[in-house]
């Protein structure tokens, strides 16, 4: 049907996405992507973070339908979208980033999981663990078809979920970030086993943000940006200047006014950090946060932001690391010790880690403060209470008629407004963001923008974590990235010379600056 | 829309549903009470309202102290070993001369420090609510019978007798007693910040904590609040039996407390609920099993309508949760 090489192959391509667009409620995931993949061959997709590659890829699965209009075609033949099991019967198979094996079952198991072969109903582990055993030799594997997963390795698991793929026979096997855990060595083996895929003329649709990965594996790669398709590089024309003007390539729009003066020199430290370390995804981090700065925290999803910013407000065990405020070295061991000593954290999770939805708006805002504003120490204070949360709405500009109605029937946006009336109520010193305008429209994210701004003014110390480039470009006056649990570096901002867009690019994919400039 | 001054007038629909969900189950309560007056016309009059008062007020006390678990998400299994072991420090400090009266105070002590017990354990140890007073539903009802040889023991002159069987200005102390703790938790509940925090520890755990409250100390004390209503258990019913029985004494009660606050509106995941649904459930119940007993409802047929309401009130409460106001 195919040949081993797959890319010179003339006639119908294996794998035809054209136009696909989905739209969720009011939000355009993508718009008009299309995308061809040949047998036999590695296909990396590129973009950042919200470029709609996953959703794509939900797409091609079959989790998502495609909006009418567009089609996925194999071997020039229409596929059904919307239908998992239709498409893993035309070949498709999917290996998501967060593995989907069950630990407590074997190898064989996992494999047939859903699909054992019965005899006489009852299940027939002899002819599930003759058929896994060539697909296990086929991938040089050292483990045994009866070991349990639990007691294999991540790559290990990974290949397990290769020989899952096989088993279906997957002529298009999509790996989502394979190697983010993966030891150098599982990387190679797990290179090795791509190849021989190849060989066999199965294609890969390989997402990563690694750059060396990319040119190392990739035949061709193609680039989404903003939910659209654009365009695709072949092997020969592959250059990192050419790929990251790709992926980013956006003007930083108008909305981010600052009124705030970045800090001069002899600037007061609001907050020094050192040696921040929790022993797994946070390692040695140190930086420090002036007074009245707004310190961007840029790197990749997984390079352990949040988890960085959870050490520090005393969310999560440290294992090293000191906090020093102001000059004064402090003890952090707990979120309400981090508060009362001024550092105020603002989750990425506002409705699993922040609100209480099925409370009012009202005792939201003042969740925080309800001790202080007690009379005789505990007996609440409904003045006050209402004062704060009269002030707070009007200040955060939060749409609603009453602050005595349940916060879970605010939208995304009014929700992340309250959720920061409540850590601005506390009087905090220093203030963590992360992610402060996820899922926010663009109205609410220019009034957080604002709120942002006039904090800085006000000499408050602001680190915020976000994923979106032009964002933190936009609001910060200096950029850490991070990059696999470490400071990878620092970017500061001059009058004249924006941080750019490429820079941070390049210090969270570990690409070389040479590259950039060749 | 962008109006940013507060009032208090909300548009009709939301406030109708409002009305409706702090409403709860009264009229349920009324329907049933209308219900058993045409069945038999004595279910009406002061001195049955009375009884059927007095019936429910051990339940109530003790679905008051299951309340503020069910409100932070926990469950407490073990209220009536702990209720009966209470019953026999109560019994068995009274027959000591002239400090008889201690059996009270002692009675609510020793539940106080089971339910800190099953506190510390469930905040601190972590482990889930379910298992650890399950193991002391079992637990204390050993002590229970240890502690009076497994037999019964009796005093024919009890000095607090009058809790059980007398009455203040026509009113009999049980009911009193009843009122009073549930008066006592509406105002811990809703008028301090305690209170609040064990609504946001029952609405959002992990958020509660990032707020900066204090979590473990909120389930150290829910615990201990149910405990110590059930030691006061113990001591209503010592009063009102004169005696007290390691084996038989509270059996199940943990069943009929829960069953209280589900009707009451109280969600099973934590966060939503009021005491005064609570008080409404514990009528409800007591006036089914009068009701019933009026009607010439046998015993067994009793308790299957009782199961049977219990599951009719719960599917109403997940049927409220979902046309509440999460959307």
């Amino acid at each position: 049907m195919t040949s081993a090489d797959g890319l010179t192959v003339p006639g119908k391509p294996l794998l035809e996405m054209r136009d696909i667009s989905k739209t969720f409620g009011t939000i355009k995931a993508l718009s008009n992507v299309s995308l061809t993949v040949h047998s036999g061959e590695v296909h990396a997709l590129m973009g950042e973070n919200g470029a709609g590659k996953s959703t794509l890829m939900k797409v091609l699965s079959g989790a998502y339908r495609a909006d009418p209009g567009g089609e996925i075609l194999m071997d020039g033949i229409p596929v059904i979208t919307g239908d998992p099991l239709k498409a893993k019967s035309s070949g498709i198979a999917v290996i998501y980033q967060e593995l989907s094996l069950a630990a407590n079952l074997t190898v064989a198991q996992n494999i047939f999981l859903g699909k054992e072969i019965s005899r006489f109903g009852f299940v027939d582990r002899a002819a599930m663990a003759d058929r896994v055993q060539p697909l296990l030799d086929s991938l040089g594997v050292s483990f045994q078809s009866s070991t349990k997963v639990e007691y294999l390795s991540l790559g290990e698991r990974q290949l397990v979920e290769i020989a899952r793929a096989l088993s279906t026979e997957a002529r298009i096997i999509v790996m989502d970030e394979p190697t983010t855990s993966l030891t150098t060595r599982e990387t190679e083996k797990l290179f090795g086993v791509i190849a021989a895929l190849k060989d066999q003329g199965i294609a890969i649709i390989y997402i990563s943000h690694r750059m060396e990965e990319v040119y190392q594996l990739a035949d061709r790669v193609s680039v989404l940006r903003d939910s659209a398709y654009v365009g695709t590089l072949e092997k020969k024309e592959l250059s990192a200047k050419a790929l990251v003007s790709m992926m980013v390539g956006r003007d930083i729009s108008s909305f981010y006014k600052k009124a705030h003066r970045p800090p001069a020199a002899g600037r007061p430290i609001a907050m020094r950090v050192r040696d921040m370390s929790d022993g797994r995804r946070v390692h040695n981090c140190s930086f420090d946060l002036y007074k009245g700065e707004v310190l961007g925290l840029a790197g990749l999803v997984g390079s352990g932001r949040t988890e960085l910013a959870r050490l520090i407000f005393g969310a999560d065990k440290r294992i090293a690391g000191t906090v020093e405020l102001n000059g004064e070295a402090i003890s952090i061991s707990s979120p309400r010790e981090a508060l009362g000593a001024g550092v105020a954290y603002l989750t990425e999770d506002r409705k699993a880690l922040g609100l209480f939805l099925d409370m009012t708006i009202c005792d939201n805002i003042n969740m925080g403060v309800l001790g202080d504003d007690a009379k005789y120490g505990s007996i609440l204070n409904f003045d006050a209470a209402k004062r704060r949360a009269t002030a707070a709405i009007s200040n955060f500009a939060i749409r609603t008629h009453s602050a005595d109605i349940n916060t879970g029937s605010l939208s995304g946006g009014n929700q992340q407004k309250v959720l920061l009336a409540r850590l601005i109520e506390t009087n905090p010193r220093v203030v963590i963001l992360d992610e402060p305008t996820r899922g926010v429209d663009v109205g609410a994210k220019s009034e957080i923008y604002r709120l942002i701004d006039e904090l800085a003014q006000r000499g408050i110390a602001i680190l915020v974590i976000s994923s979106e480039l032009p964002e933190i470009i936009g609001i910060a006056d200096r950029v850490l990235v991070m990059r696999e649990g470490r400071i990878a570096g620092e970017i500061a901002a001059t009058p004249n010379n924006p941080i750019q867009q490429e820079a941070i690019m390049h210090l969270s994919t570990q690409m070389d600056s040479r590259e950039i400039s060749a | 829309m962008t109006d940013s001054t507060t009032t208090s007038t909300q548009p009709g629909p939301s406030r109708i549903r409002t009305s409706v969900a702090a409403l709860g189950m009264l009229p349920v309560l009324v329907i049933l009470a209308i219900a058993f007056q045409l069945i038999n016309a004595r279910f009406m009059t002061g001195a049955n309202l009375s009884i059927v008062m007095q019936q429910s007020s051990i339940n109530t006390v003790l679905a008051a102290g299951m309340t503020f678990v069910i409100l932070t998400g926990g469950i407490d299994l073990s209220v009536g070993s702990i209720l009966a072991v209470s019953a026999m420090v109560a019994v068995i400090i009274s027959l000591i001369p002239d400090f008889g009266m201690l059996g009270v105070p002692a009675a609510v002590l020793v539940g106080l420090l089971f339910g800190l017990a099953n506190g510390l354990l469930i905040a601190f140890i972590r482990l889930p609510p379910f298992i650890v007073t399950l193991g002391s539903l079992t637990a204390v009802r050993g002590v229970a019978r240890l502690l009076g040889g497994d037999t019964t023991v009796f005093n024919p002159a009890l000095p607090f007798e009058f809790i059980g069987n007398g009455k203040f200005l026509g009113v009999p102390w049980l009911v009193i007693i009843a009122v009073v703790v549930v008066v006592l938790s509406w105002l811990i509940l809703r008028r301090t910040v305690l209170g609040t925090w064990i609504y946001a520890v029952g609405g959002n755990a992990e958020a509660a904590r990032l707020t900066g409250i204090k979590v473990p100390l909120v389930l150290v004390f829910v615990y201990s609040v149910s405990g110590m209503l059930a030691g006061l258990g113990g001591a209503m019913s010592a009063a009102r039996l004169y005696a007290a029985n390691g084996l038989q004494l509270g059996q199940s009660y943990e069943l009929d407390a829960i069953a209280a606050v589900i009707l009451g509106g109280t969600s099973f995941v934590g966060g939503v609920g009021s005491i005064w649904g609570t008080f409404i459930g514990a009528l409800i119940i007591a006036v089914l099993s009068n009701g019933l007993i009026l009607a010439g409802v046998s015993d067994i047929w009793q308790y299957i309508i009782k199961g049977l309401v219990i599951i009719a009130a719960v599917t109403l409460d997940r049927y409220r949760l979902q046309g509440g106001v999460r959307t």
